[in-house]
Formats: structure tokens, sequence, C-alpha cells
């Protein structure tokens, strides 16, 4: 699904910051990886390049065999539109805009009229247990439920993968799980996930963690079992 | 549509105060353009109507002293237009002049059973109508019958018929002047600078009874051949060559004869006209873009603060021309609500200014002058203000516009 082939990223300045020096990764379909990292090693700026918000200088990009390189904007919002669902770790929900249209919203930019696509949106509320919510606008609800609210968003659209940047780190503990628990459940059905985090008790939840550095893959551990962790579910540790 | 129309108003619904002041700003340049462009047709109108219909295509000749010696005169002779130059200056430029006619003024009392008044009265040609641009009332103008049968006929201003007769027409009635009788055939309007001490009669008429061969003066109508002031200069040399020899003085002697050209009076009028006009657009334009500095510098702030909603739109998938017609229509939505606000202002204030100042004249004694006359703008001027606010809210919206397009969505994310 995600083909990375020694992916360079400097960003330029007085002092060039070379962050990404040549990564190679590969992601299968319906995986539930996590890359994992303390701040400034990279982590974010990665996610950045599979989700198409950011260039890279060298390298190669394949996303579903497709390679992503030097895309107009234009593409470039198509191709995320399409492909990839994303969930912040500040929401990033519209404030002025109530659940179901903020849902809806990625089906607004694929010309889906109103009535289908807030009859869409209705149902993935449904599926994450916020029908009654549907109407509230964002500063109404809680974390949790506006993370539920994005998650529904990033959803709508069918992608390809889901990408989550520090999914929880807005949150506390017990709602933390709860999301932690969604993506999973996500993950059982098929959808390839991955979550960006420093956290190891997040990243730990997940089935494979790919730990970065220095703009580096250090290594990839597999941890099939989830509950290998010194912090499983039972023993989450914020 | 209805969906871009939404998300403006949630943005415009965020910022009331802020979006209303702008629109101020634009309604205030609107109204601005509109009162100026209605005062200035009200001062054209007025004008055009001032003078009175005239015709605005004639050129009159009046015979002056020379002030040259030539043909073995001396200087200081009299020069007096006859009859017989409108022949020949007809049979020579007829190409560029027709129409001829002239007239001969005496002071002479006029006096009906009722009344009398000290007039003019000139001997004219059927031609005088249209040369004068004289507007009938009643009854009809000379016609070449009365001039070649030398009937005793008169016009008479409309004013004098109300002083000179009782009944309502006063077609038909009879006038006494130098006790010969003369029958009423027609009134002329008196609009402008007409004096209402004028009467006509047919120019053989006069000459009969008076004796005179003499005209005061000679008018024709320009063809439409004459289009330009460089023409102009040039048939007015012919004319004097013409007449220099027919009367015998020098061509370049400039008050042996005197020309009043009114289409040269006319294109210039119609210049300044045109001056005036773009001195309006210009000051309301100028007054209206202060205003789309205005509305644009709010869009700037808008964008600034909708960072992160652009980013996030962007994100999942907003193109850039989304984004792009959303600041700009936003824009020209605000632009062109408030113009109209302003521009329906403008039209009532105009309208207000008719009702009060249209109609108020100014009395002279023998004529009456209005100084606004239907100080108002018509529908051409609103389509042109609606154009003008489209495209003043698209510049208005431009810059913030491409700034919104150009947010890059990682900076835009992290924004906090």
């Amino acid at each position: 699904m995600i083909h990375l082939e020694n992916i360079n990223k400097t960003y330029p300045g007085l002092v060039p910051l070379h962050v990404l020096k040549g990564v190679n990764l590969d992601i299968e379909k319906g995986e539930f990886v996590s890359i994992m990292g303390s701040s400034g090693s990279g982590k974010s700026t990665l996610l950045n390049i599979l989700g198409i918000l950011d260039t890279y200088d060298e390298g190669k990009y394949f996303l579903d065999n497709t390679l992503i390189k030097d895309l107009s904007e234009r593409k470039a919002a198509e191709y995320r539109n399409r492909m990839i669902g994303f969930i912040f770790q500040s929401f990033n929900l519209i404030s002025f805009k109530n659940a179901v249209e903020n849902v809806a919203l990625p089906l607004f930019y694929q010309g889906i009229s109103r009535k289908k696509r807030n009859a869409l949106a209705l149902e993935y509320l449904d599926r994450l247990g916020l029908k009654e919510w549907a109407h509230h606008m964002p500063n109404e609800m809680s974390g949790g439920q506006k993370q539920r609210v994005a998650i529904a968003r990033a959803l709508i659209t069918k992608p390809q993968i889901l990408l989550a940047d520090e999914p929880t780190g807005a949150l506390d503990s017990k709602t933390s799980i709860e999301v932690m628990g969604i993506l999973k459940e996500l993950h059982e059905q098929g959808q390839t996930i991955v979550v960006v985090t420093h956290e190891s008790g997040i990243a730990y939840q997940t089935e494979k963690i790919i730990h970065i550095k220095d703009g580096l893959i250090q290594n990839i551990e597999t941890n099939a079992e989830r509950k290998d962790s010194p912090f499983s579910m039972e023993g989450y540790i914020k | 549509m209805i969906d871009l129309l939404q998300e403006i108003y949630a943005s415009v619904k965020k910022n009331k105060l802020r979006t209303l002041l702008t629109g101020f700003a634009v309604a205030w340049g609107i109204f601005i353009l509109i009162v100026l462009l209605g005062a200035g047709n009200g001062l054209l109108n007025a004008f055009k109507e001032n003078s009175g219909g005239l015709s605005s295509n004639s050129i009159t000749l009046y015979g002056g002293k020379t002030s040259m010696p030539s043909h073995g005169y001396q200087r200081e002779r009299s020069i007096d237009l006859k009859n017989i130059d409108i022949e020949v200056i007809e049979n020579q430029l007829g190409e560029y002049l027709n129409n001829g006619g002239g007239n001969f003024n005496l002071s002479r009392t006029v006096s009906s059973s009722k009344d009398y008044i000290a007039g003019d009265v000139s001997g004219t040609y059927p031609s005088f109508k249209d040369t004068e641009g004289l507007i009938i009332k009643d009854g009809r103008y000379i016609n070449q019958a009365d001039v070649d049968q030398r009937r005793r006929v008169i016009v008479i201003h409309e004013d004098a018929a109300e002083t000179l007769f009782d009944k309502d027409n006063p077609i038909g009635g009879t006038l006494m002047i130098d006790s010969l009788a003369y029958q009423v055939i027609g009134t002329y309007e008196g609009k402008g600078f007409r004096s209402n001490t004028d009467f006509y009669i047919p120019i053989q008429t006069m000459k009969l009874i008076y004796n005179k061969d003499n005209l005061d003066r000679i008018t024709f109508l320009l063809s439409d051949k004459i289009t330009s002031e460089a023409q102009n200069e040039e048939l007015e040399q012919k004319l004097r060559a013409i007449m220099g020899q027919q009367h015998k003085f020098d061509k370049e002697d400039k008050r042996a004869l005197w020309i009043w050209n009114k289409l040269k009076q006319h294109l210039q009028q119609l210049d300044a006209a045109t001056y005036l006009t773009i001195a309006i657009w210009v000051i309301g334009i100028f007054t209206l873009l202060s205003g789309v500095v205005g509305v644009s510098n709010i869009m700037l702030i808008t964008v600034k603060e909708r960072t992160k909603e652009f980013g996030i739109r962007k994100a999942i998938g907003a193109k850039p021309s989304s984004i792009l017609r959303l600041v700009l229509v936003e824009s020209i939505i605000i632009t062109t609500f408030f113009g109209y606000v302003g521009m329906i202002a403008g039209i009532g204030a105009t309208e207000l200014l008719n009702s009060y100042m249209g109609s108020q004249t100014v009395d002279a004694g023998a004529f009456s002058t209005t100084m606004f006359s239907n100080p108002t703008v018509d529908i051409s001027v609103a389509i042109q203000a609606t154009l003008t606010l489209i495209i003043a809210g698209t510049i208005a919206g431009f810059i913030p516009a491409r700034k919104a397009v150009k947010i890059k969505p990682v900076l835009a994310l992290n924004a906090k």
C-alpha cells in the first residue's frame, strides 16, 4: 500500500535542516502501524509526506502503486481527498460547522449533493455513537466526541489509509483508550492505519512499531500480540 | 452555489460589526458616485434645456464694419447683408450649407384689442424655424407661400399670446403693427433664453412694407459632412472669401463679417460635458476605491484568521480553485450588497434633490432659466455602477484570495 524509497527531505533556511535522510519503508494493506520517535526525529515530516501535505526532495513514494511526486496543488488535493483520511491531535474541526457538516465536508469537495452527503455523514456519526450530537457545534462537545467526529470525517471518503497524528495527544487517558479502541476496531475491519506518536503506550497498541530517530528508521518492531508490551491495554500508562 | 453562500453567510455572521463597517465604506463610495453623477446630469440637462433646443448645427453671419481698406474703399465701411447673398452662398457651398435664410429686425409696437407689447418684429424665411430651433406650440410657422405671396401673417411667443389675447387659442387673432393688421398663424414655446417680445413675419412682407433689402443676419444649417472643428474652420474661411468678393472686403478682415458657428460651440459643449462626466467618475471611483481598499483589508484579516480553517479544508481535499472562489465570492457579495444599499440611497437622494430643486427656476424677466433639471441617473448608470461594484469586489478579494490559496496545509495545521 505504501512504499517509500530513499526519501530525503531538507528544510531550507540559513542553516538547512536535513530532517529525513533516506527513509525506506513498506506498509501493507490492512496493517496497523505506528511511527514512534521523540520530537525532532522527523516523524511528523514523514507523516506529512505520507499525507501529501508536504513534498520531499529525493526518493520515491508510491501510494497504492501511484507515484506521488511533483503533484500540482489541485492533484494533491484530489489524492488527499480520495486516498487519505486524517486524524489530528487538535481534531481540526471547523468551528462554525456542526458535526454533520464537518463530517460531510470531504464529500462536498467531491461534488456530492448536499442531501446525499449529509445522509452519509449521519450514518458515519451513528457508527461512532454520535447520532444524538449530529447537530451540535464542536464547542459543545467533549474532546473525545470531537475526535470521534474527526474520525468519522476521515472515514467518510473510504480512504486507502488513515493517518493519525498523535490522535490521543489532547485527550485524557480514559478517552484515549476509547479512541484507540475505535482505531483497533477499524483495523479489524481491514482499514490500513498509520499512527504517529511519541508515547510508547499508544505505539504498543499497534501491530508494528517503526522507531525513527534523527531522520532514519532505526528498527521495526513487530508487535502482533499487542499485549507483549509493558504498556498493554490493562497496564495503560499515559 | 447554496453551499458557497452558506459558507459566506457563516463567515459574515461571525464578523458582523467588521463587515458592516467595511460595507459602509463601499456604500458611501457608491452613494457619492451616484449623487455626483445625478448632480452632473442635472447641470448638463439644465444646460441643454436653457439653450432652448437651439439648433446646434447652424451657422449665422452678421455684417460688420471693415477694418482694412480694400477694393479701393476706405476702412470703416458698413457691410450690409442682402437677400442675394443667401443664393450666392448656397450656389457655391450648397454641399455643406442648406436651409439658408435670413431675417431683418425692427422694433415696433405690437398691439391687439386687449393690450400691446413693445416688441422686435423679424422678417424671416420659412427655414428660420429650423435654424433657430423654434418649437411650434400651436398652429404653424411661416411657409413658402406666405413669403411668396407677401401675406401679413405673424408667429408669436406663447407668453405674448396670453398677454394679447383672452381666449385660449390665439390662432386666427389679429394684431396691429404700424396700423397694419396681421393674422396670428402660430405660437412658439418659450423655453430657455427665448425672449417673449420676438414676433416673426414673412421676409417678403417685411421688404414690401418697409422697403428694405437688408438682412441683419443670414443663417444656414450645416450638413452632416461637417463633423470636426478643422472642417468648420475651413468652411468659415470659404464663407469669408465668397462674401469678401460679394461685398468687396478683404477676406482676412474678420471685423467685416461676424460668424457665429453654433456647431463649433456645440462641439466644445459636448467636450465640456464629457470632461465633466469623466471628472465625476474619477472622483466617484476614487471614493469607491477607499471602500474597496477597506474590503480588501478586512478580507486579508479574515484570511489570516481563517488560516487554520483553510489548512483543514485543503488537508481534506479542497482544491485551490475552491478556496479562491470562497474568498472572491465573499468579497464580491459584501461589495455588491453594500454597494447596492449605497446606490439605492444615492438614487433616493437624487430623487429628493429633483423634487426640491429640479423644478426651481431663476426668473430674469424676459426669460427664465433652470439651474438643475432632472438631476437623476438613469438605468444605464445603475448597470455601469453594478459592473463597477463587481469589478471592485473582485479586485478587493483578489489579493486576499491569492494569499488564502498559498496557505500551506502543513503550516496551517500547526498554527495553534
